[in-house]
């Protein structure tokens, strides 16, 4: 199977932080991968680094084979590098339908149209709806944003980077602060990602994680503590000494 | 090609209502050039109103869909102004409505160089920097006097017929028509280029620049091209007002001129393009029934008002004219039910 993302000894040093410490991990084309890691560990950091938000101090970043290092945040989503974040960020005077039309526009390249009214291409109007109905955004299309409810916006969240037809998706704990009866639908959002989109989430909630992943990345304090298969990684007594704050030497 | 599902029927009307006209707003440019009628001796403080209109405008285009925040607009609305009558002065181009064109691109080349220095930095940053230009701009047409005519300002400008046809006559009547179409022509421009997939990357700049970058807008560029146009919206506004008064004076740089204008938007709301018109009407008769009647102190009612209008809040005002804009809605007959 082909690589669709690979890290090289990545670096990021924040003066005298170590925030990324020689981070090298290859995730296949297609996989479901979870980064986890304690707090502090240098997963937002890590996930700046692969989206473009920062510039590492060394190492590479290869999307699909290609080298981004240097590239600016909207050409790697262009390429197909897609986030999303763990506080919702939202357009909230938008609706979700303009929020949606616009991540599609830009990814057919023309969001920079000015002199054609939007919403007069066909097609794109289509793709708009069908990701509306795949993300159950159908009934509040036209209503603000800021005044969706939590659990909808979360949709949006999802609903958004999708639109923006990702090759690699990286998903910063997508059902951080749902309320219950609304955490299916995100988990069944989740579990319906297209086959072909490499997915990469980054979440604390280990129902989510062990459910949803087959290879997992531990990352501690910066640098790559282990990885493997989700049971193996379950299984690690030094995993679950990390997450339990236990001394290893104890 | 296939039959769109349901759900693309309602997204396709969904999109567009933001481009479809209100029936208030038909009323509003059918009473704006109704005036041309019903009021020909306020002709001289309806041109006032008209440039100011199209000046607010224009910040409206980069404050209220982009989220740049300017104190310095004042600098291409005078560069505008004193292109406009350097071009007629020498005859270089003494067609009005080219001229004003011209006036407008010599803003437009300013707002394009100046764009960049607006990228850095947030809202503070913009200030001061939007600030400096005006201010760096007005001495400069203090010291080169031979040119601008210093403190003086620029006499001797003398206005060919607009088209070749209607001259600028002393009660102002052409000079506001010629503003009041001006003003609905770069409106209807204004409109379309809002309602386009542009516009709409730049209302979500402007909510979210983080989020707009990781949808893959490419933030800094549509930023420069906004700032470029409104400079030229200012420019022509400059222009129309240097146009109109066969003048132009240092004047039109001034901070005082930035920071009315930021008053204009204030009162009128930001982000609907009528709120630097409906502002401009509202500041300039306010100014005018107050200078009247209290000849002196007319600066201090409008500093009341303003404050007053914050305490109440925008918010509260509009709630104000919910009922009206509920029933508008409903004598809306192309809204289809709900």
């Amino acid at each position: 199977m082909t690589v669709a993302l690979e890290t090289s000894h990545l670096v990021k040093k924040f003066g005298g932080l170590t925030a990324t410490n020689d981070v090298s991990i290859s995730i296949k084309a297609g996989a479901r991968h979870a980064l986890i890691g304690p707090n502090g560990a240098g997963k937002t950091t890590l996930i700046n680094l692969l989206t473009g938000m920062l510039k590492p101090t060394s190492g590479r970043v290869m999307l699909g084979g290609i080298d981004i290092t240097n590239m600016s945040p909207q050409k790697r989503v262009r390429l197909g590098m897609v986030r999303t974040f763990q506080i919702n960020q939202l357009f909230g005077d938008l609706t979700p339908l303009e929020t949606i039309g616009l991540a599609i526009s830009e990814q057919h390249g023309d969001g920079a149209d000015f002199w054609r009214v939007a919403g007069t291409k066909a097609g794109v109007n289509q793709d708009i709806a069908d990701i509306l109905d795949r993300f159950r955004l159908a009934d509040v299309m036209n209503t603000k944003t800021s005044i969706l409810p939590y659990g909808k916006q979360r949709l949006l969240e999802i609903a958004v980077a999708i639109a923006c037809k990702p090759k690699v998706l990286l998903l910063d704990e997508p059902a951080a602060g749902v309320p219950d009866d609304e955490r299916h639908e995100i988990l069944t959002s989740i579990a319906a990602l297209p086959k072909d989109v490499t997915v990469v989430l980054i979440e604390h909630d280990m129902d989510i994680v062990f459910s949803f992943s087959e290879t997992i990345s531990v990352l501690v304090n910066g640098g790559l503590f282990t990885e493997g298969p989700a049971a193996e990684v379950a299984r690690d007594p030094r995993v679950k000494a990390v997450y339990l704050g236990e001394s290893l030497d104890a | 090609m296939t039959e769109p599902t349901p759900t693309a029927k309602l997204a396709t009307q969904g999109i567009l209502a933001r481009a479809r006209w209100h029936p208030l707003e038909f009323v509003f440019w059918i009473v704006a050039f109704g005036s041309i009628w019903f009021a020909p001796n306020k002709h001289l403080i309806l041109t006032e109103i008209a440039w100011l209109a199209l000046f607010a405008l224009s910040l409206d285009l980069i404050l209220g869909y982009a989220g740049i925040l300017s104190l310095g607009h004042a600098a291409f609305f005078g560069v505008g102004s004193y292109a406009a009558a350097l071009l007629a002065k020498h005859g270089i181009v003494t067609e009005p409505v080219l001229a004003l064109f011209c006036a407008g691109l010599v803003a437009a080349v300013l707002g394009f160089a100046t764009s960049f220095l607006m990228l850095r930095g947030a809202d503070l940053t913009r200030l001061m920097v939007s600030l400096g230009v005006a201010l760096v701009l007005r001495e400069l047409a203090n010291q080169f006097g031979w040119l601008t005519g210093g403190a003086d300002g620029l006499q001797g400008v003398t206005m060919e017929p607009i088209l070749g046809l209607f001259r600028f006559d002393m009660f102002g009547h052409n000079g506001y028509v010629y503003c009041l179409v001006v003003l609905f022509v770069l409106f209807l421009a204004a409109r379309r280029l809002m309602a386009s997939p542009f516009g709409l990357s730049l209302l979500a700049i402007k909510g979210n620049p983080l989020r707009a970058r990781a949808i893959g807008i490419g933030v800094d560029m549509r930023l420069v091209a906004i700032y470029t146009i409104g400079g030229f919206y200012a420019g022509v506004a400059g222009g129309l007002l240097a146009q109109t008064t066969a003048f132009s004076s240092l004047d039109v740089f001034s901070f005082d001129r930035s920071a009315d204008l930021l008053l204009v938007l204030i009162i009128g709301g930001t982000g609907y393009l009528y709120g630097g018109i409906i502002g401009a009407v509202i500041f300039k008769i306010m100014q005018d029934y107050l200078a009247l009647w209290s000849p002196q102190y007319w600066p201090f009612w409008i500093g009341l008002v303003l404050v007053v209008m914050v305490l109440v809040g925008r918010d509260r005002m509009t709630r104000w004219s919910e009922p009206l804009r509920a029933l508008v809605n409903r004598l809306d007959w192309r809204r289809t039910p709900s």
